[in-house]
């Protein structure tokens, strides 16, 4: 019986054992699938990673490995090569890997820690023949960063995600030549910072307001159709563009890969496709928690680790104290917000302030975030702009709480 | 006036910089320092892989241990297509020195055991 099992051994998974262990938990197990830990990062090899939290420039694998290295100082036991399989209800958990061969565990507190999934082709319904040369960005960057291989001479990039803009500047620095990123709502999906310097830096047009509405060619992808959409995102005839090329990088989201939570009965939120937590970080299922792409997508790994660290205290305080008490309170989305995490609050268990990250559903300029309980405004903060492709991060004081009951709402005034 | 935004870090101030040099629109120092270096010399980090021997996998990511001016960056990619590094190779590991004449050497970004 381990204390605690961590499953998945990216930065969320390495930050959650690490703080747990600093916490006082002593039999701490991760499950990692692949063969090393570090997860995503380690083929994200362009920098911009631990600004915030080492206060220094990283590349990916530089801030795993800072991780890595962390936790070989404790006594955190780490089984890689091994996938979960299932998680029970009863916290055992179902493993299987060369080494061990098939096995169950049994914890006393469980970390979710799986991270997150590419969308594909077939989730948005791009028409035309399946020929070969159509990749999601981050199947492209594992073929170029870590195997080795260009999937492609000429590109276009659908979708203006973080990943997708690395991939056109890793592309072109490799010889390819990228066409076109084409984007199907007016704003892009990405950080300003990589607009610039991954597509205005190499002349590669962003062509927003765009989507792609062929694909040609029967064993290799010859030539993408681009046109023009309207308010509805609806195609508008008459605008088509046509790329000779041949390849397509799909870089249209990502998915928290939450198999595992469902099948354990644990309640997903519908707008995250991650696992409702509390301010803990705990889901609807006592001793689980969850942290990192696999509650909600993240764009900074900072915040990743942030999150994380919090998941691995809880757990240690679930298993050295025994459960979190208290009534709790829902975060409703208000005006202009698109999701928030954590979705509930128990003010008893927090001991001065919580964090609540949340995204906005659209562009907004100088404006307010208010936290609300029916009329009384509870508190505000300033922004200077706010978009969908960056996460929003507040600090709420736990005392402002007092007397309310039910609900809060969080939503954006413009100014 | 010339506009820019900034790429230090995750914000993405959005700035402007007058005939005088003067930078607003910056949160912090680090943008008014990287708008003149930018509307001047611009400069970046290059991230990139060079090839492997007798590791698990065939790529090494490497970067340059500080920003180089960002029109050797094709240049620099030329001198790494040279390079072939053996496993095992260690963070920081230092895979070329002075690359083109910068002053400023490649490094290894990720461990990777033979
Ligand atoms: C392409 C890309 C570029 C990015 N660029 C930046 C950037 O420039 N700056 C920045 O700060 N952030 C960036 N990010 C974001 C950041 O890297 C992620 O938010 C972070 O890696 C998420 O960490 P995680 O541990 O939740 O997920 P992951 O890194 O995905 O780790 C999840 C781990 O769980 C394992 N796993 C899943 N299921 C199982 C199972 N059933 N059994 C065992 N193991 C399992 C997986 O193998 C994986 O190792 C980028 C992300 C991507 C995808
Ligand atoms: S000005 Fe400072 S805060 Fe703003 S993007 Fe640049 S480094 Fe970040």
């Amino acid at each position: 019986m381990y204390d605690l099992i961590v499953v998945g051994g990216g930065p969320a998974g390495l930050a959650a054992a690490c703080s747990a262990w600093d916490s006082g938990l002593r039999s701490i197990l991760i499950v990692e699938r692949d063969r090393e830990l570090g997860g995503i990062l380690n083929q994200c090899i362009h920098n911009g990673f631990g600004l915030t939290y080492f206060k220094e420039e990283l590349t990916g694998p530089e801030y795993a490995h800072r991780f890595v290295e962390l936790l070989s100082k404790t006594g955190v036991e780490v089984r890689t090569d091994t996938m979960v399989l299932e998680i029970t209800g009863d916290l055992r958990i179902h493993m299987t890997g060369p080494e061990t061969g098939y096995r169950v565990e049994e914890a006393r507190s469980v970390i979710l820690a799986m991270g997150c999934r590419e969308r594909t082709r077939g989730a948005i319904g791009i028409p035309g023949y399946r020929p070969a040369g159509v990749f999601t960005a981050g199947a492209a960057q594992r073929y170029v960063n870590v195997e080795g291989w260009l999937p492609g001479k000429r590109v276009v990039i659908l979708g203006s995600g973080d990943i997708g803009l690395i991939m056109a500047r890793r592309m072109t620095l490799e010889g390819a030549k990228v066409l076109a990123c084409v984007e199907v709502m007016p704003y892009s999906g990405g950080l300003t910072r990589n607009i610039v310097q991954c597509l205005e830096d190499y002349d590669i047009p962003l062509y927003l307001s765009h989507t792609v509405t062929d694909i040609r060619g029967r064993d290799r992808v010859e030539q993408v159709v681009v046109s023009e959409v309207d308010e509805r995102r609806r195609p508008i005839p008459g605008t088509e563009m046509v790329f000779d090329c041949d390849t397509l990088l799909l870089s249209v989201g990502l998915i928290p890969e939450n198999e595992l939570t469902q099948s354990a009965g644990i309640r997903i939120d519908p707008r995250t496709k991650g696992p409702e937590v509390f301010e803990n970080m705990e889901t609807s299922l006592p001793g689980v928690f969850s942290c990192g792409n696999v509650t909600h997508v993240h764009d900074l790994v900072d915040f990743v680790t942030q999150e994380s660290q919090r998941a691995g205290a809880a757990a240690a305080k679930y298993v050295l104290n025994g459960p979190a008490a208290g009534e709790s309170i829902a975060l409703r989305n208000g005006n202009g917000v698109s999701y928030t995490v954590p979705q509930r609050v128990r003010p008893e268990n927090v001991e001065k302030v919580f964090n609540v990250f949340f995204r906005v559903n659209r562009i907004f300029g100088p404006s307010r975030i208010v936290v609300s309980a029916g009329e009384r405004e509870l508190c505000r903060f300033k922004r200077d702009r706010l978009a969908p492709g960056e996460m929003e991060n507040i600090t709420v004081p736990v005392k402002l709480l007092e007397g309310v009951a039910g609900e809060i709402t969080v939503s954006v005034k413009e100014a | 006036m010339r506009e820019l935004v900034c790429i230090v870090c995750p914000r993405g101030c959005h700035m402007k910089v007058d005939d005088e040099w003067n930078v607003t629109g910056n949160t912090c120092p680090r943008g008014a320092e990287y708008a003149r270096a930018e509307l001047t010399h611009p400069t970046r980090v290059l991230t990139s892989t060079v090839r492997l021997e007798g590791g698990r996998y065939p790529r090494c990511p490497v970067k340059t241990a500080a920003p180089v001016p960002k029109e050797l960056l094709p240049r620099v990619m030329a001198a790494l297509d040279e390079v072939t590094l053996r496993a095992p190779v260690h963070v920081g590991q230092t895979v070329l020195e002075d690359v083109c004449g910068t002053g400023v050497a490649v490094v290894a970004t990720r461990e990777l055991t033979a």
